[in-house]
């Protein structure tokens, strides 16, 4: 994509994330105010990429888990799995990396259990998933037996609560793996062939692209980024809640990507829109809580709000301004050149 | 006849059936009357939620949203009941109202605006459980003379065990939804709409009423789950029946139900939803499990229900083509 | 046809516009009770436009229709339904998932009371049915029946709801010949009731076979209207064409001297194929002709790995190679452009360029992206060489028309530079000016020294850039042709070589 196309696509979601804010300094003037205090930055801003980071790890996965025309339910409950697994090794005194290590690798089994159900069984994606969602804070609760399980590791406790350079270690991840595999999916042929895949499987396959295995790869990494999200939750409360640890964030995530404006159909996606989309809802949250509104109005203005956020881009809309533009009869050039032409 | 569209039902039957007898044969307790009036009792909300589900699936759609408005009848019925002095009955007459209206509205949005069930719902969800937070936060108690008299109906067998009015409620509600299912021109539209919506729309179905109503009908058992829920409940709770929307989507699939739409049977959400109840009686007889088992277990039915269904396709896609028969036109 | 003076049904004038586009100019139809009516035309002549208009899929934006002389103007297709002009199209528009007899009282059950009586429905539906020539379990789903017992479902719904008029839009194309006959018989009986039948289909000879007259039409006007018993092929092609085409498809045919390239040794699938052997040179066009579904699209995929084989050698320049899928052997230099190019072919949203580069880029791996440059080169240069018309290279690709979209599928391969091409009936559903393009790209792809293999139901096509061409019939190689022996007559014969489709063909 060109410099250009990629502005055009996200200028949607810049433009709302742009009023969300604007609302916030509206009720709250100091909004942008950011101050340093103990090493650590502090302000209202910080706070909503802080607290954005769950919703925004999730994001990178479930975004190209919905080009590939899929969806993962799971992320919530695989969340509550890693915090899980983390806590219960650090509690059982490993150092603090191997428990996140293993974190990683359990978020990274629980999505090649979903690959392989979508993959090589060839079921739904809403089904498969389904099976480790109702499962997966069963599995949580196995690990922390019933209880919340506390741990004061200072290591795990970092990724969660701490800062590098002032910055919470949170915003810090998310950021960089957000660019990262932003970057990545547009500089290798991946981004390309995970929607080819999206949009047709079967051309895609014909055409010599090893779908199964983009599939696996794809809920491995909504996995493994829900393993982040899912310490970094932990780390943060210090204890692992196999209950509550991320509970309806896939839903969240789920809205993110499609206030991203990415088609839950499949096909095109982009990774940076699906991040501001994540802020937005961040931005959102941060606007009920500073306008001072009773907070039992939060979930009904969110609501309000996402739904008209969905209504702006709907298809039908979007279908309106689509006929509009595609229409285009071609020119007719008469004289073929020769077929064979040095390329190279 | 047996058809292989029948096939995940017979599963589904013999899956309780078996399970059934596993249970009683390890606690002979377990065959008790007691025991099977407790399980329609205790599971009468979900039963009743689950019958809208089904409709919803059957319809290639899905419903997120029917957990909160449970929780946001049993709130409404509560405050109204403490703050007026309108007749439980009239509040009853209210809320059915209101929760259809809700749901023929996620419909609406659904069906004009071409958006994913998933998504509408999923915002129906928040907007649900957010007016029942604006309602009230705490658990409201709910005492009315109509509610003592509605609790204190059952039938009483000769073992202790009592079957109330809300059991009743639900069976009666799976029946009703039966018949509308596989009897009626709008039980045939949903399967319409469930086997492809834009050739149903060719076909002359009533796409944009069959969809709004299938919604109206899932909001509007939802509405009557949470009247069922606060009668057993004798309270309101806006914090209440998180994630029964999962527990409804589970009992529909183990019922046998294709969740991508057109296949499946209301009377199979039934068994779907007694198989549930019995391994949650189970781990409760059981004493030494814990209560997280039941997630686990009813993760395992559902991965089975699901390659189960998966199988059948496959099966039925094999022997396609091979039964034509022509007779020579005379 | 003539004793009904008073037309069944009357178009008048019908134009319709799109944004940039006449789609139909002042249009004129007329059909009689008990007629078979031709609908002709090219890819983009106006054909399904002009029915969208009359069934009220779209609004037209002048013109009139008189229904028994009755003026009508349904929005709905449903509204058109009961009026009386009902619609089957090529894929089975019927639910799957529903019982026949669902299928076909869906919205006008017979009722009891509230309920739907099941009983009666399903007896009715079994005599409706026996009246057109089908036997079945009328409680059975649909998806149990093959697509001719659906198509004739179909036909059976649109005409007991309907009953005036019956459009058909392509029923035949993805019939075999028998089931071609079946649905035949049934639109004769049709005619025999009176009804007014409208035909849609690429397939002239199938034109010819049944139908009365013929309405012709060119860039959205009327070219014609023939009575078809006193016209001639030739003239029909002319009017749809504008132009005398016949001699333009024939390509040269050059020798067929390389060296051997590949070579199968019983290639065998159970239910798909039952032997294949062949042996193919650089620079050799092999046909592969046979009636739909005797094994020729089954042949395509199975030589490609993209179904997997029970047993079979492939031997390529001298060494042997396992086929597991695909990629296997797009990695050995294969390409396959598939028959359905909506479902296998293109990517449809994505842009003309990334479908040109996908199979290029499938090859090089997910890791090493194509360059942008060359990306650019290679796309521009075949838009070029394949004279592929668009409006610019970022557009999805679904929005060109099926000519184009079959010259980008092929640029998409010959931009891997392949030894061995497979090409599965390259010119179907697509307009005769792209068609003669196509064959002639045959030809320059041959004499570059590719090899290349091309399943085509065809006669004159394989005859055209054939050097020899292997017949196929039920599922098993019955003849191979060389040089001159190569004629429609002689790959008809061999196909007929059953008695009871020699009489039908």
């Amino acid at each position: 994509m060109t410099r250009n196309a990629f502005l055009r696509r996200i200028t949607p979601q810049l433009i709302i994330l742009a009023i969300v804010l604007g609302l916030n300094v509206l009720v709250f003037p100091d909004f942008f105010d950011v101050e340093m205090k103990n090493g650590r930055l502090f302000g209202n801003l910080i706070d909503v990429l802080n607290r954005g980071a769950p919703t925004a790890l999730l994001c990178l996965g479930m975004t190209l888990v919905i080009a590939t025309k899929g969806i993962d339910l799971s992320v919530g409950a695989v969340m509550a799995i890693a915090g899980a697994t983390a806590a219960s090794l650090v509690v059982e005194g490993n150092h603090w990396l191997v428990a996140v290590l293993g974190a990683l690798s359990v978020g990274a089994l629980c999505g090649l259990w979903n690959g392989f159900l979508v993959a090589f069984l060839r079921i739904q994606p809403i089904v498969a998933t389904l099976v480790l969602m109702v499962a997966g804070r069963g599995i949580a609760q196995l690990i922390t037996e019933g209880t919340i399980l506390t741990f004061l590791d200072p290591g795990l406790i970092h990724l969660g609560a701490g800062t590098v350079l002032g910055v919470p270690t949170p915003v810090l991840i998310w950021l960089t793996l957000g660019l990262f595999v932003a970057v990545f999916v547009r500089r290798t042929a991946l981004g390309m062939l995970i929607e080819a895949i999206g949009i047709n499987e079967a051309s895609s396959r014909l055409a010599g692209i090893n779908s199964r295995v983009l599939l696996v790869c794809v809920y491995v990494v909504s996995g493994i980024g829900a393993a982040i999200a899912g310490v970094i939750v932990a780390a943060d409360i210090q204890g692992a809640d196999a209950n509550n640890a991320g509970l309806w964030l896939e839903l969240d995530a789920i809205l993110a990507v499609v206030i991203g404006g990415n088609s839950l159909l499949g096909g095109r996606f982009s990774i940076v829109a699906s991040l501001l989309g994540a802020m937005i809802i961040q931005s959102v949250n941060s606007l009920i809580l500073l306008s001072g509104m009773p907070p039992e109005f939060n979930l009904i203005i969110k609501a309000l709000l996402i739904i008209a956020i969905l209504v702006i881009q709907s298809p039908k809309v979007g279908h309106l301004l689509y006929i509009l533009r595609a229409s285009a009869p071609q020119p007719h050039p008469k004289q073929l050149p020769p077929l064979k032409e040095n390329l190279r | 006849m047996i058809r292989s569209t029948h096939l995940p039902l017979i599963v589904t039957l013999a899956t309780f059936v078996l399970a059934y007898a596993l249970c009683a044969w390890q606690y002979p307790s377990m065959l008790s009357l007691r025991v099977v009036a407790n399980l329609l009792t205790d599971n009468a909300f979900l039963g009743i939620v689950a019958v809208g589900m089904t409709f919803v699936i059957l319809s290639g759609g899905i419903d997120l949203s029917v957990g909160s408005v449970i929780a946001f009848t049993g709130v409404f019925l509560a405050v109204v009941l403490r703050d007026t002095t309108l007749h439980p009955l009239m509040a009853f007459a209210l809320v059915l109202v209101i929760t259809s209206a809700f749901g023929a509205a996620m419909g609406s949005i659904i069906h004009y605006l071409e958006m994913p069930p998933f998504i509408v719902t999923l915002a129906g969800m928040f907007l649900a459980r957010g007016a029942a937070y604006v309602l009230s936060t705490d658990s409201v108690p709910i005492t009315h003379e109509f509610y003592d008299a509605l609790q204190q109906v059952y039938w009483k067998t000769a073992s202790g065990g009592r079957f109330r009015l809300i059991g009743g409620v639900m069976i009666v509600t799976f029946l009703v939804g039966i018949m509308v299912a596989h009897r009626t021109r709008f039980g045939q539209n949903v399967y319409a709409l469930g086997g492809g919506s834009a050739t149903s729309r060719l076909m002359g179905v009533p796409v944009a009423s069959t969809t709004i109503g299938i919604y109206a009908i899932s909001g509007g058992l939802a509405g009557l789950a949470g009247i069922v829920f606060s009668l057993y409940t004798s309270a309101g709770y806006s914090l209440a029946t998180v994630g029964v929307e999962l527990d409804a989507i589970a009992a529909v699939v183990i019922g046998g139900t294709l969740l991508t739409g057109g296949f499946g049977f209301v009377a199979g959400t039934f068994f779907g939803i007694l198989i549930m109840g019995l391994i949650q009686t189970y781990i409760v007889f059981d004493g030494t499990l814990s209560s997280w088992w039941t997630k686990i277990v009813i993760g395992g039915l559902l991965f089975a229900f699901i390659l189960l269904q998966k199988g059948l396709t496959w099966a039925s896609t094999a022997r396609r083509k091979v039964a034509t028969g022509f007779v020579t036109p005379s | 046809m003539t004793d009904e003076r008073r037309p069944m049904l009357q178009a008048k004038g019908i134009s319709k516009f799109f944004p940039g586009t006449v789609a139909l100019d002042n249009v004129d139809l007329t059909l009689h009770g008990g007629e078979i009516h031709a609908l002709l035309g090219e890819n983009g002549a106006g054909k399904s436009t002009l029915i969208k208009c009359l069934t009220g899929v779209y609004r037209r934006d002048s013109g009139r229709v008189l229904l028994q002389g009755k003026e009508v103007d349904p929005t709905l297709t449903h509204h058109s339904q009961r009026l009386g002009i009902g619609t089957v199209y090529q894929e089975v528009n019927l639910l799957p998932n529903l019982t026949v007899a669902e299928n076909l009282y869906l919205g006008r059950q017979p009722m009891r009371g509230p309920f739907v009586d099941r009983r009666r429905m399903n007896t009715q539906a079994r005599d409706t049915l026996r009246d057109y020539g089908i036997q079945i379990d009328p409680a059975q789903p649909l998806s149990t029946y093959s697509v001719a017992v659906q198509q004739v479902v179909a036909i059976a719904r649109a005409v007991e709801m309907s009953g005036k008029v019956l459009i058909l839009d392509e029923p035949t194309a993805s019939l075999d010949h028998e089931e071609v006959q079946l649905l035949f018989s049934v639109i004769r009986r049709l005619k025999d009731r009176r009804l007014a039948v409208v035909f849609i289909t690429h397939f002239l000879d199938q034109v010819f076979d049944i139908c009365d007259s013929a309405t012709v039409l060119r860039n959205g006007q009327v070219v014609g209207r023939v009575d078809l018993a006193t016209t001639s092929r030739n003239d029909v092609i002319t009017l749809m064409l504008g132009r005398q085409l016949a001699a333009q498809v024939r390509a040269p045919k050059p020798k067929a001297g390389g060296n051997t390239l590949l070579q199968i040794e019983g290639l065998q699938k159970t239910g798909m194929l039952n032997r294949f052997d062949l042996s193919l040179n650089e620079g050799e066009v092999v046909g592969l002709a046979g009636l739909l579904g005797s094994g020729r699209t089954e042949t395509a995929n199975l030589i490609f790995g993209a179904v997997k084989a029970d047993q079979g050698k492939l031997t390529f320049r001298g060494k042997e190679i396992q086929l597991r899928n695909p990629r296997d052997a797009v990695a050995q230099g294969f390409a396959l452009c598939p028959e359905d190019r909506k479902t296998d072919g293109i990517v449809g949203e994505l842009s003309v360029r990334d479908n040109i580069i996908l199979a290029l880029q499938a090859r090089q791996g997910w890791m090493r992206k194509v360059r942008r440059k060359k990306i650019e080169a290679i796309a521009e240069h075949y838009v070029r060489t394949l004279d592929i018309r668009l409006a610019n290279l970022d557009m999805p690709i679904r929005l060109l028309s099926g000519g184009n979209q079959q010259k980008a599928l092929l640029a998409r391969w010959l931009a891997t530079d392949p030894n061995f091409l497979i090409l599965d009936e390259p010119t179907r559903g697509i307009d005769i000016g792209a068609h003669a393009e196509i064959i002639a790209l045959i030809g320059r792809l041959q004499q570059d020294g590719m090899a290349l293999l091309v399943a085509s139901s065809e006669m004159e096509e394989l005859v055209a850039y054939s050097n020899r061409v292997i017949v196929l019939r039920d599922r098993t190689q019955v003849k191979e042709l060389v040089g001159e022996e190569i004629t429609s007559d002689n790959i008809i014969r061999a196909i007929a070589a059953d008695p009871q489709v020699e009489a039908a063909v």
